[in-house]
């Protein structure tokens, strides 16, 4: 982890409220898929935790959601702004090199750090079915970015615009998707149904941070079975196994 | 320049992290040479560890924060087995942070941690907006607040500072009492009692409903608090509230305060307290002020 200046390449909108930001840095920290950086807003106190999508040879991309007053600024913002980035942050997607397929479901914005993990599956020449779930057919992003690394991809929205009608898990269903590893991120409902529904992989969950390296316990979520036991989500997460935090919806 | 000798803190200079806010200092030392800093106020210590509220536990407000973390700790036996050791190796002075949800907690706490070399002094937290029981209840309340420093000063081997709440009519009644009860100094302010909404469902942001608000926002605040009590009490005040560069320092000092601690901006920037320390011998003498001690209470000097 360090704090770097980073430069905007780019910062278009590439869906609803969804924008799609390249980010250049002095120089290329070494960042593994899942991972996040936090990053400060002119005129806003806390950092703004957002997960890397794709890493390159000297820039990496992130893909943000204008939810509130920072994100809103750092859509404004154009090329050539530098950004004060801490980063990267938290734990990371584990690829393994003895697996035949995968299954990555990702929700709305919870989309991004799936695109890595495809990215490194597919260089590996790994089967990849990828179940992505929005809202509606203006909140799609990314479907022909999974499709050009080779990825299967099927998509679902909730008010059925755009394929199949309704949650990720009936786009899985409907597909008859068997693939049993699986790698999640997106929103609580969605993380639950997966966790519910499948025994390998990862979970990424989302939080509001304050420090986002794990000192002061804003983020924390609890065992599954453990109640004693804790997990800080910037530190120990926020990619977990699947089946190890209790979610609470 | 720098250093200030306060009971049982001999510091380096007057920066300290405050406690809640920079954990048991190991994700900063993942950073920097903790060395560097006068002392470290540690993660409050209750008996038994504690997992604190649910989420959400944070707040991002207008220059500040709103936490509602209910002192999640390892509980002291914890604490004294896996981190003062640790904190040990480090030149550095650890105050101890010590709450609970009974006076009798508090004093169970102190008890065990007097045995302890590693911990220089205690700060009793009367003033945490986050817990049902003990917390701020003792500290809204002079008589109350009184009797715990009383008590903790009858067990204690070690100076007691007592955080005081801000969240009440006359700060200057409560620092008097707890003065009078046998306190070696205080630390001025705890968070104020603060509320957010979440515009989509109409229900407050935290789940704990109120949270402490801490950052710049509440600086003028802790300066005035600080103004205040340094004129009544002869005890020492560390001040705190929103402090992010040298030059607040140095109001806090002006204000009163012989030492200061800083709270949020260590989550803005994880280096703001190396930072200040390099800055402030400069920022000292630009205003052309020798050292520490003649910039304490400056504003009430002739």
């Amino acid at each position: 982890m360090k704090i770097s200046n980073d430069k905007i390449i780019s910062n278009e909108k590439i869906a609803n409220d969804t924008y799609k930001m390249v980010l250049q840095p002095e120089t290329i920290p070494i960042i593994l898929p899942g991972q996040f950086v936090n990053i400060k807003v002119d005129g806003n106190m806390l950092r703004r935790p957002i997960s890397v999508a794709s890493v390159d040879q000297n820039t990496y991309t992130i893909i943000y959601k204008v939810v509130g007053v920072g994100t809103k600024k750092l859509s404004k913002l154009s090329k050539g702004h530098i950004l004060d980035i801490m980063g990267p942050l938290g734990s990371s997607f584990p690829i393994h090199e003895t697996l035949d397929e995968v299954l990555l479901i990702g929700g709305g914005v919870g989309v991004p750090p799936l695109y890595e993990v495809a990215k490194q599956y597919r260089q590996q020449g790994i089967e990849v079915y990828v179940v992505l779930g929005f809202n509606d057919k203006d909140a799609i992003f990314y479907e022909d970015d999974f499709k050009q690394l080779g990825c299967k991809v099927y998509t679902s929205t909730m008010d059925g615009s755009y394929g199949i009608k309704g949650t990720v898990m009936d786009c899985i269903k409907e597909h008859n998707i068997t693939c049993d590893t699986v790698y999640s991120c997106g929103p609580l409902r969605m993380l639950e149904a997966v966790d519910k529904n499948y025994k390998k992989g990862y979970l990424s969950f989302e939080a509001r941070m304050a420090c986002g390296i794990g000192a002061c316990m804003g983020c924390v979520c609890k065992d599954k079975e453990d109640k004693e036991m804790y997990y800080r989500i910037c530190k120990e997460g926020p990619v977990f196994e699947i089946g190890k935090v209790e979610i609470v919806c | 320049m720098l250093e200030i000798k306060l009971p049982g803190l001999d510091l380096k200079n007057p920066i300290i992290p405050a406690s809640g806010c920079f954990g048991f200092g190991r994700e900063y030392a993942e950073l920097y040479d903790l060395s560097v800093l006068g002392g470290i106020a540690i993660k409050s210590a209750t008996l038994e560890k504690r997992y604190g509220n649910p989420t959400p536990r944070i707040a991002e407000t207008p220059e500040g924060m709103l936490n509602a973390i209910g002192l999640q700790n390892p509980g002291v036996d914890a604490i004294i087995a896996n981190e003062l050791p640790w904190l040990a190796t480090f030149d550095t002075q650890i105050i101890a942070n010590v709450a609970g949800a009974s006076e009798e907690e508090y004093i169970e706490v102190i008890k065990r941690l007097n045995a302890n070399e590693t911990v220089k002094a205690y700060e009793l937290n009367i003033s945490c907006p986050n817990v049902k029981h003990g917390g701020i209840g003792l500290g809204t309340d002079p008589t109350l607040a009184a009797n715990i420093t009383r008590m903790a000063k009858e067990v204690a081997t070690k100076p007691v500072y007592v955080k005081l709440s801000p969240n009440v009519s006359n700060i200057v009644e409560i620092a008097k009492a707890v003065e009078a009860a046998g306190a070696d100094g205080l630390v001025l302010i705890n968070t104020l009692l603060g509320m957010r909404f979440d515009l989509h469902t109409g229900k407050p942001i935290l789940a704990n409903l109120t949270g402490g608000l801490s950052g710049p926002a509440i600086k003028p605040i802790a300066l005035r608090m600080v103004y205040q009590v340094y004129k009544e009490v002869k005890i020492p005040i560390i001040g705190v509230g929103g402090i992010c560069s040298a030059e607040d320092v140095l109001e806090f000092l002006y204000a009163g305060a012989s030492a200061v601690q800083v709270g949020m901006y260590n989550f803005v920037d994880p280096y703001i307290c190396p930072k200040i320390i390099e800055d402030l011998p400069k920022t000292l003498k630009k205003y052309g002020i020798k050292n520490i001690q003649e910039a304490i209470g400056r504003s009430h000097h002739e």
